[in-house]
């Protein structure tokens, strides 16, 4: 990769999941682990599936509900989930908690861009639409909807046009 | 009642919250990985599809936590499919059961209506929008807006990051618009 568009990367930095713009780490462990140590995280990842699931988070009828203030679960849910990871992330920073590999934890902010506000609108769109975030598309293929498969290619879709053409959208 | 039994039933929010808030901790704590699940696609772009685009030239191997992670998300809906799932027709608030009906969506039986969510309906104009035009928007908005409910609503929210809250509030302005302006028109299609 030339040095300008490295440049161009950093300046224009907006994502914040992700720690590996090149040499530009924002986030995360620094270590480099074999692929064993992502056992972990399957094991993580099927228990939030599971919870996903029974809490009908995934359910399109769930996701009309809310957005037409029919019931009170959806918020019920995001409402509680926030206040707990609140509090967690608030324990972990007070008593400057490390993770089990002897890490610091540390979590990078989240600087503003207009994405924020164009990309968020554009994706409440299709939330209301797919009855799904990303997550739920995963769980919804798993709990039997198959044709799912053409929702989450579709979405994969959407993020690779994001990313052919992300200079020319305004940040 | 038993335990299973007890499992079986809907989750009520007291119960699934909570836990969903503690992936937060979780993550934090087995890694040092931060909450987000929409960037696992831009993984899958990253290491399936070739190309010299600068937003898809990164060491996306370093990130195959976060593909482990949704990958087994899956296979959590398969468990509960398999051993939990919920006898019962999902409830439904009656309003929205009125108007569903009129849009031909009569069955409940499983989280994603059939009457729209199904094979043979990808083949029809409204099944065609709703599948893959949704899908993109979710796709193509999560990656302009850096996350999506996990990455934003749920992680940022829980590190007080105000960008996180605009964005919050505007996924739910999107949904407002959408599922009361525009669905009602796609759903008639």
């Amino acid at each position: 990769m030339s040095a300008d568009t490295q440049k161009n990367i950093q300046t224009l930095h907006t994502d914040f999941e992700v720690r590996s713009e090149n040499a530009m780490c924002v986030n995360n462990s620094e270590l480099d682990q074999p692929l064993t140590h992502n056992i972990k995280y399957a094991i993580a990842g099927i228990l939030f599936g599971i919870i996903l699931v029974k809490a009908e988070v995934v359910s399109w009828f769930r996701i009309q509900e809310m957005f037409r203030l029919q019931s009170f679960h959806m918020y019920g849910v995001i409402g509680s989930a926030v206040v707990v990871g609140m509090i967690s992330v608030w324990i972990i920073k007070k008593f400057k908690i490390k993770s089990i590999e002897g890490e610091e934890i540390k979590i990078e902010p989240k600087q503003f861009n207009k994405g924020q506000i164009y990309g968020g609108l554009m994706f409440g769109l299709g939330w209301a639409i797919t009855g799904a975030c990303p997550g739920p598309l995963f769980a919804q293929i798993g709990t039997g909807a198959t044709v799912i498969v053409v929702t989450l290619l579709s979405a994969i879709a959407g993020t690779w046009v994001y990313g052919r053409f992300r200079e020319k959208l305004p940040h | 009642m038993n335990l299973i039994e007890l499992m079986k039933q809907p989750w009520p929010w007291y119960v699934a919250g909570p836990l969903i808030g503690l992936t937060v901790p979780m993550l934090l704590l087995l890694g040092n990985k931060t909450f987000g699940i929409s960037s696992s696609l831009r993984h899958v772009c990253a290491a399936c599809i070739p190309s010299k685009i600068p937003y898809f030239s990164y060491d996306w191997k370093k990130e195959v936590w976060n593909l482990f992670f949704v990958g087994w998300v899956l296979l959590g809906g398969v468990i509960v499919a398999a051993f939990l799932s919920n006898p019962d027709p999902i409830a439904v608030h009656p309003k929205l059961q009125t108007e569903l009906a009129q849009y031909g969506i009569t069955h409940f039986e499983s989280l994603v209506p059939v009457d729209v969510f199904s094979w043979p309906q990808l083949l029809t104009a409204r099944g065609l929008i709703i599948m893959i035009g949704g899908g993109f928007l979710v796709g193509f908005g999560t990656r302009y807006a850096g996350g999506c409910t996990s990455g934003h609503a749920i992680m940022g929210l829980s590190n007080l990051q105000w960008p996180s809250l605009v964005a919050t509030i505007c996924f739910m302005a999107g949904g407002f618009i959408m599922a009361n302006l525009i669905l009602p028109f796609l759903l008639n299609l």
